[in-house]
């Protein structure tokens, strides 16, 4: 009994804290999203009403959110993708046994993941800037017309990719190399033996073995790309014509620009409700591949 | 193809993206120390003609950076204090102690990690601000005093804990909370250092939440006074590049001093899924 208050009075401050401060917000998020709180109650309680689901129903019925949507998925489909094959590149190099100085290698490709993404947001700005950048130079150099990176529509959300794939690949690096070490080394052995190429056992063993942390840098990285919101609040405000809003940068405005609460609450559960489908998409279709 | 080849071919491909990966901090170094308006040629300026320190001493001076630079180690340290200790405590008693429901609140805590945290970033803002706390260092420290993950952590890590320690102590009239600090805390040092290092990290790059829960210059984050800056000074690379060189160096520190830690910590952390 006795070690049973002990254990209470261990878990109380952090159950504390996580309860008011987190899920009990998560749950009043539920219950503002079904609200129309927006400057008037913010001012005055009395003027709050319940709507029920008609924030979602306008919502959906927005294009703003259909495109802040599509912008996201832009994102998260190329971008994912695009760093997770980087990012086994990378550890596949480092993991060769020819390599030397690997420690050296791994610290200068891992660097960017500790930055901070507003600093060196600054420093990608004046890298792709139209007139000075370095990249318009080098592209220069090879007989390319300047692009405006951050300017153009078309071309604003690939450098946020770029960037981004450039920040965050060493983390998953670390990952998968954490993984390719844990292949049992005969296996590669007998496939020699066998006369495999290095194409073959890069196809018939490290991708089956590298299966589950795969699918976990899938899921971890899919639901941080979802997250999209500092790298376009600092590249390019969300511009040029919108081509960068996130669901979260919608959310932001909608929130702390407009004061519309209950709307911007609901564009949060929308964006939760939209990550747990695909992560449970990606569940269910990697244990259908297993099966097969 | 021949293993000489290959080892040239591998190293060659090393070399280069260590090269793309490095570059942007390498430069954002050199720009800090270039003349205003150095940027502004073609080409693009690689070092600077006659280094100076006039962009520091713009960011100290007049653009009131020291205040941003002491605010984010205020906020960063007690965070990281305070998230530790809360942690270890609930991550050791998920572990070790013995209570009605346990299994059932861990599962509740697991099912926490699904739930984006901006979902609550409303509320929380509106309940702070009935609290008077908006635009107050506790508006961000106070929330991210306890994290489920940082419980989660520390719970797989104390698993390994013999029990017969604990009981041995108990025999010998230990209180628990003797126990836990002569001998529990002790062998959960270095989950204690990998956690203080990656809160401190994600603490001090934290961006969107205190974006909206610091209105007042004088409680700005790094982050928030760089961001602020390159929407007025968007034209000044210099000042912007000595900034953004203010802001990352002591993390860059932090994590090319402690590496080992980190990596464990990001490897421990990753086994989640």
């Amino acid at each position: 009994m006795k070690a049973q208050r002990a254990a209470w009075w261990f878990l109380a401050p952090a159950l504390l804290v996580l309860g008011i401060f987190f899920l009990l917000p998560v749950i009043a998020a539920l219950g503002l999203s079904l609200t129309d709180y927006d400057l008037y109650a913010l001012a005055d309680i009395r003027h709050l009403r319940f709507v029920a689901l008609h924030n979602y129903w306008d919502l959906l019925h927005q294009p703003r959110f259909w495109s802040a949507l599509w912008h996201t998925l832009y994102f998260v489909l190329v971008g994912v993708p695009l760093s997770i094959i980087v990012s086994l590149g990378a550890a596949l190099l480092l993991n060769s046994p020819l390599v030397r100085f690997k420690t050296v290698f791994r610290t200068a490709l891992f660097a960017p993941v500790v930055t901070t993404v507003v600093a060196v947001a600054v420093v990608w700005r004046y890298i792709l800037n139209t007139k000075y950048g370095l990249l318009n130079y080098a592209l220069g150099l090879a007989g390319i017309h300047p692009v405006d990176w951050l300017g153009d529509p078309h071309w604003a959300m690939p450098s946020i990719i770029l960037f981004a794939v450039w920040k965050n690949f060493g983390y998953n690096m670390i990952i998968f190399l954490a993984g390719l070490q844990a292949i049992p080394k005969d296996l590669y052995e007998a496939a020699r033996i066998d006369g495999a190429s290095a194409m073959q056992q890069f196809r018939h063993i490290t991708l089956p073995m590298l299966g589950p942390t795969l699918l976990m840098v899938a899921i971890l990285t899919v639901s941080g790309y979802f997250q999209l919101f500092a790298e376009p609040y600092v590249m390019t405000e969300g511009g040029p014509l919108q081509s960068t809003t996130s669901v979260l940068y919608l959310m932001y405005n909608e929130g702390f620009k407009w004061w519309n609460f209950g709307m911007a609450s609901a564009v949060a559960f929308l964006l939760f409700v939209i990550m747990f489908a695909v992560t449970a998409l990606m569940l269910r279709m990697s244990r259908r591949g297993e099966a097969a | 193809m021949s293993p000489r080849i290959a080892k040239a071919l591998i190293h060659g491909l090393l070399i280069g993206g260590s090269l793309l990966a490095v570059f942007p901090l390498l430069w954002m170094l050199s720009v800090s120390f270039m003349h205003p308006g150095e940027t502004g040629s073609l080409p693009p300026p690689l070092l600077p003609t006659h280094a100076t320190w006039r962009n520091y001493e713009n960011l100290f001076l007049r653009a009131g950076v020291g205040r941003y630079l002491f605010n984010s180690f205020v906020i960063s340290a007690s965070i990281t204090a305070l998230s530790i200790a809360f942690n270890l405590m609930a991550g050791y008693a998920f572990a070790k102690l013995r209570f009605a429901g346990r299994e059932r609140l861990f599962q509740a805590l697991l099912g926490m990690l699904v739930i984006p945290a901006q979902v609550a970033m409303l509320p929380l803002f509106l309940m702070l601000k009935y609290l008077g706390w908006v635009n107050s260092y506790a508006a961000v420290i106070v929330p991210a005093m306890a994290t489920a993950f940082g419980i989660f952590l520390v719970r797989q890590y104390a698993r390994g804990i013999p029990d017969e320690l604990l009981e041995a102590a108990r025999i010998d009239g230990a209180s628990e909370a003797r126990i836990f600090g002569q001998i529990v805390l002790p062998l959960l040092k270095p989950i204690m250092v990998t956690l203080a290092i990656f809160t401190f990290l994600t603490a001090w790059n934290d961006f969107m939440w205190p974006l909206i829960a610091l209105t007042g210059q004088e409680h700005y984050t790094l982050p928030l006074g760089l961001a602020s800056l390159a929407r007025e000074h968007a034209q000044d690379s210099e000042l912007m590049m000595a900034g953004s060189v203010v802001t990352v160096i002591p993390v860059l520190a932090l994590f090319l001093a402690m590496q080992r830690y980190y990596i464990e910590g990001l490897l421990l952390g990753s086994v989640k899924g």
